[in-house]
């Protein structure tokens, strides 16, 4: 296993290419915590459960991600700033198959 | 003007906890929330989810935990200021701090424990221009007296459990009930669903879906909402009294935030070398509304740093008194009400 390459936009439009390991467990909130590319307190403010959409993103690659879950697409349904390519990074768990992801943050709810 | 030894700030698992460790240093306390009801986020968000690192606790369900902890310091009867928020903290001459709510309700105490967690829930408010000014006037973001909707026409927005069970007590009681939301499929409980269902079927329920308000009308008071119909684009007009979106509760670190205390990263920060103490003496923080190097968010964490917190809290509250800290297995656990848990003592007996 080994990192993966992942460009994240922030939410003041600058971009950033990290390197996300694949064999951490860790889903795509966590990573944009671990280089705190958003202040803490403003993402991943439930943790990681689909219950609030503090961690949505915009994805604005081809990568084939794994299906929205209904926890997912009912959390979406009720956020600000949805759009058709809104997912919420809590739930993007990072594999191999994601080199070369390109996100953006949606803006913070305040 | 309610009195007591420690004014906790926030009723989630680290606050209540701190009670417990008050209590057996024989300190009052006395706890305010913004919530209806204790637990923080344990109870709020996800009560029915499963944790898995409370120690001695292999898996526990986050609202089990919180009845646990209710009954774990109910001998230590502590007082419950619930549905408010800390709003103001001003320091009076004795050394002492009084905290009054947004709802007036005053509190005094010799050490404050801000167990804020994230900080205070408040409601989810949409992006929609002039929201502000039908605030009070038309637009309500919870339901605390449905009379006051009696022969109104009401629209409400959401898709939650509060949109679906609201929609249907209110189709009772406004003259027109309009239930908006993004989606045509509703998350809440299935009998929930199933009664929007049949209203609608019956013609007391207005359905919209999938749909959204985008624009709010009416010269000081709230007239009419613009509903636009997200597969077709088409906007229509409707009619209102009251407009209620009800799209959850997210928090804010709100008023504490300005009680001059030292911020970092949306969180409080504290002596983590001794006992979480703030810049303000007197004033502690706790659990996940601090931050100190290394910090972790646990329920854990929080657990340990309310009982260090309590040690120092007895020094401040009784000065002259030396303590030495016992294992509740020693000393076992006397409450407030009289009542006294113990270990069984050993029996000395001859054995023929």
């Amino acid at each position: 296993m080994s990192d993966i390459k992942i460009t994240i936009t922030d939410r003041e439009g600058v971009a950033h290419e990290v390197d996300a390991p694949t064999d951490m467990n860790m889903n795509l909130m966590e990573v944009v915590r671990s280089y705190e590319l958003a202040p803490e307190g403003t993402i991943g403010i439930c943790g990681g459960m689909a219950m609030c959409a503090s961690c949505q993103c915009y994805v604005q690659s081809n990568h084939q991600l794994p299906e929205k879950s209904d926890d997912e697409d009912a959390m979406l349904s009720e956020a600000f700033f949805v759009k058709d390519n809104s997912r919420l990074g809590c739930q993007i768990h990072i594999t191999e198959d994601l080199d070369g992801l390109k996100v953006e943050l949606a803006p913070a709810e305040d | 003007m309610i009195k007591t030894d420690i004014l906790i700030i926030g009723a989630g698992p680290t606050g209540l906890f701190a009670v417990f460790e008050a209590g057996l240093l024989q300190l009052k306390c006395h706890l305010i929330d913004a919530l209806p009801q204790p637990g923080g986020q344990c109870s709020e968000i996800y009560p029915k989810k499963p944790i898995y690192d409370i120690p001695g606790y292999p898996e526990v369900l986050a609202g089990e935990l919180v009845d646990n902890l209710m009954e774990q310091i109910k001998p230590f009867q502590p007082g419950f200021t619930l549905g408010e928020r800390a709003e103001t903290i001003e320091k009076q001459e004795d050394g002492s701090f009084v905290v009054t709510t947004n709802k007036g309700t005053q509190h005094q105490a010799p050490v404050v424990a801000i167990a804020g967690g994230l900080g205070s829930f408040e409601p989810r408010k949409p992006l929609l221009e002039n929201l502000s000014k039908y605030e009070d006037n038309g637009v309500a973001y919870m339901i605390k007296e449905p009379e006051i909707y009696r022969n109104k026409k009401v629209l409400i927005a959401g898709g939650g459990d509060s949109a679906l069970d609201w929609s249907i007590f209110l189709a009772d009681v406004a003259n027109e009930v309009t239930l908006v939301h993004r989606r045509n499929e509703f998350r809440g409980a299935l009998d929930s669903v199933e009664k929007v269902q049949q209203l609608k079927n019956e013609g007391k329920i207005n359905l919209i879906t999938p749909a959204e308000v985008v624009a709010l009308h009416g010269a000081n008071q709230l007239e009419k909402v613009t509903v636009k119909n997200t597969d077709t684009d088409q906007d229509i007009d409707v009619e209102v009294d009251s407009f209620i979106p009800l799209f959850g509760l997210s928090p804010k670190l709100g008023p504490i935030a300005n009680w001059g205390l030292e911020i970092e990263k949306n969180a409080i920060k504290v002596d983590n070398t001794l006992d979480y103490q703030t810049n303000v003496p007197g004033i502690y923080a706790i659990g996940d509304v601090n931050t100190y190097p290394g910090k972790l968010k646990l329920i854990l964490c929080g657990f340990h740093e309310a009982t260090l917190m309590c040690q120092s809290a007895y020094q401040r509250i009784h000065p002259d008194k030396k303590y030495v800290m016992k294992y509740t297995t020693v000393g076992g656990v006397t409450g407030f009400d009289g009542s006294k848990k113990e270990a069984p003592k050993a029996v000395v007996k001859a054995i023929d």
